[in-house]
């Protein structure tokens, strides 16, 4: 199948800056695909020019198979909802969601039934009157992604549509925008500096860091097979405890204990493992299964957050970050008990170091 | 009783202002009523009461050297102020939203002529016309004299700054992610400009088009150096009466000037109160 979108080392300069660095990717159709990085990653850049308001410097840009590298943006079938909506501040929401469509010039009938059917669709039936100033930030992005929506394109480009609200509104919106895309079946490229937001909305995460595409992958693969520290560091939090690999399933830790991987790489190579605080197991010492490799330390802090407790781990050559739930059957520890720390083979990736 | 005479400064103070206020207005406003009052008096000498008239206006009426300089300025003002305004925004949007070869030196050159004196500029002009109509002379053999032409031109060369600088401060209070939202929603540039930009910086053009509509209509020193014979505004035609012995006339006429900038000025008011109104129920997001 033709992908919906192709880059192939596409590359964006400023100047002497390069934000975008040969990026290869393939967006398959119908997907929710979520570009992820820290500001200044190139994220926005690289959905800038799919959009068409940038021009790429180098590489190729298809959508749906038709190259479209330099075409301006009202020549391409795309549509996109700005961060901060860009609504027509002198239209109403009714023109504003049929601005696409007579810029197109659609015939007046088929604008107005359309116009009506995407103002449903976002649940703004009552609303097509009044003007985008007002209307509450939530109904701003919804006119955002009606307007967008109306055209049907073959890609629809979200730079940060949830930044500009509040967090209870924001988590009802991922829901909705997941279940919206759903409906419609168009292909949404998403760029978000929000681990969280990417996954759980995203089918796949492409995550960037400083121009380059890190790693693609789902949002399961993302999070426990993180390709470096970066990308595992980015993506919710995780201890990184240096070691060197013995062999093919044998990590030695600088403070000389072994522990068993299932991948660890080739013999002599300097690595990191990577360990999620919630998949650490806190005991009181040497309460550890037989055979289990483990490491000692002492509580140094405790927070509590509610829904779980987080515990760093003093141990001699490092601290570990440890979350626990908050659950009757998971014991408590305070400050400056003696404990150990083990985990699941298969609960650790391991990292260049 | 330290209450007591800090109310008694308070009292003072205020009596004060009060007085500063009623003095600053009398200073302004007083020659206005005068001048007002006098277009009504029936003396000859225009500092003399001699009882009220409405002879200098019906004098008005009847002299035709007057209302051609009238029409002359009317016409002049509405075809240098639509051109001003095409260019100025024009202008305004290369600056705003471009970048260009030698933008900063266009930038500076353009508002050159709000600080220049009017004298220069009026000299300025004259040369140029001078010098082009001489070349124009040798080169096509042809003969052009100045009037309602150069006219024209001179004022639009000054107004294109003032409208610029008006328009200018609109588009750069304009979210320009907007006309990236058209561009993304299938319009040209042209109808990104028609349907959004201009709608967005219309009281920008407008408050720029009252302003170049107003100094056209009052200009006198560059105008009585690119006037030509048989083209004479308004208020260089008054100038010009001044020399020949002041008669109330000069007064009436200065009235109807008067009240037509009143309408000018108020009309442009509106024009503002209206920006600042849409300006404030678009609080940025």
């Amino acid at each position: 199948m033709v992908p919906a979108v192709s880059m192939r080392a596409l590359t964006k300069r400023f100047d002497d800056v390069v934000a975008v660095d040969a990026l290869d990717l393939d967006i398959a159709d119908g997907e929710f695909f979520a570009l992820l990085g820290p500001s200044g990653c190139g994220k926005t850049t690289t959905l800038r020019m799919i959009a068409g308001l940038e021009i790429p410097s180098a590489g190729s840009l298809k959508i749906h198979g038709d190259e479209v590298g330099t075409l301006p943006p009202n020549k391409r079938p795309v549509n996109t909802v700005f961060q901060n909506y860009a609504l027509f501040p002198h239209m109403s929401v009714a023109d504003n969601v049929g601005f696409g469509l007579r810029m197109q010039k659609t015939p007046k009938a088929d604008v107005a039934r359309r116009v009506g059917e995407a103002i449903e669709l976002v649940r703004l039936t009552g609303m097509e009157h009044r003007r985008p100033n007002q209307l509450s930030g939530g109904q701003q992005q919804r006119v955002a992604l009606a307007r967008a929506l109306v055209n049907r394109p073959k890609v629809l480009l979200l730079d940060e549509p949830l930044a500009a609200l509040d967090l209870k509104l924001r988590q009802g919106m991922q829901f909705e925008l997941k279940q919206l895309q759903r409906e419609v079946g168009i292909t949404f490229v998403f760029v978000t500096h929000d681990q969280e937001e990417a996954l759980s909305m995203a089918d796949r995460i492409g995550v960037m860091g400083d121009g380059e595409l890190l790693q693609v992958g789902t949002p399961e693969e993302i999070y426990d097979q993180p390709v470096n520290r970066f990308v595992a560091d980015f993506i919710g939090r995780s201890n990184f405890l240096p070691g060197t690999v013995e062999d093919p399933s044998t990590v030695c830790l600088t403070n000389g204990t072994r522990v068993t991987v299932e991948h660890a790489g080739d013999a002599g190579e300097a690595i990191a493992l990577s360990l999620r605080p919630e998949r650490v197991q806190l005991t009181d010492r040497g309460a550890v299964p037989e055979g289990q490799a483990s490491l000692d330390g002492t509580v140094s802090l405790v927070t509590f957050l509610g829904s779980g407790v987080v515990y760093q781990v003093a141990l001699d050559w490092m601290t570990v970050e440890v979350r626990a739930e908050n659950r009757p059957s998971v014991p408590r520890h305070d400050v400056g008990d003696d404990v150990s720390l083990w985990w699941r083979d298969d609960a650790v990736a391991v990292v260049p170091a | 009783m330290s209450e007591a005479s800090s109310a008694q400064a308070r009292g003072l103070a205020k009596f004060g202002l009060s007085l500063n206020v009623l003095l600053v207005l009398v200073f302004l406003y007083a020659p206005i009523v005068l001048l007002t009052i006098y277009s009504f008096s029936g003396a000859r000498n225009p500092g003399q009461w001699g009882g009220f008239t409405l002879d200098w206006y019906r004098a008005l009426g009847d002299d035709t050297r007057v209302q051609d300089a009238i029409w002359v300025s009317i016409r002049v003002a509405l075809v240098s102020t639509v051109l001003s305004v095409v260019l100025g925004t024009m202008a305004a949007l290369a600056l705003e939203r471009f970048t260009f070869r030698g933008k900063k030196v266009f930038d500076a050159l353009l508002y050159l002529p709000i600080i220049i004196p009017d004298v220069t500029m009026a000299v300025m002009m004259l040369l140029f016309f001078t010098q082009a109509f001489d070349l124009l002379d040798a080169w096509f053999g042809l003969r052009i004299a100045k009037g309602f032409a150069t006219i024209v031109v001179s004022h639009i060369a000054f107004n294109i700054a003032f409208v610029s600088v008006v328009v200018r401060a609109r588009i750069a209070g304009m979210d320009a992610t907007l006309e990236q939202a058209a561009a993304d929603l299938y319009a040209t540039r042209w109808k990104a400009f028609v349907f959004v930009t201009l709608p967005q910086i219309m009281p920008g053009v407008l408050g720029g088009a009252l302003l170049a509509l107003t100094l056209s209509l009052d200009d006198v020193v560059v105008t009585q150096f690119v006037a030509g014979p048989g083209s004479t505004t308004l208020p260089v035609y008054v100038f010009s009466l001044i020399r020949r012995g002041v008669t109330p006339l000069i007064n009436a006429v200065s009235v109807v000037m008067l009240a037509a900038s009143l309408v000018l000025v108020i009309g442009s008011l509106f024009a503002q109160r209206a920006n600042e109104g849409r300006r404030r129920r678009e609080p940025a997001a």
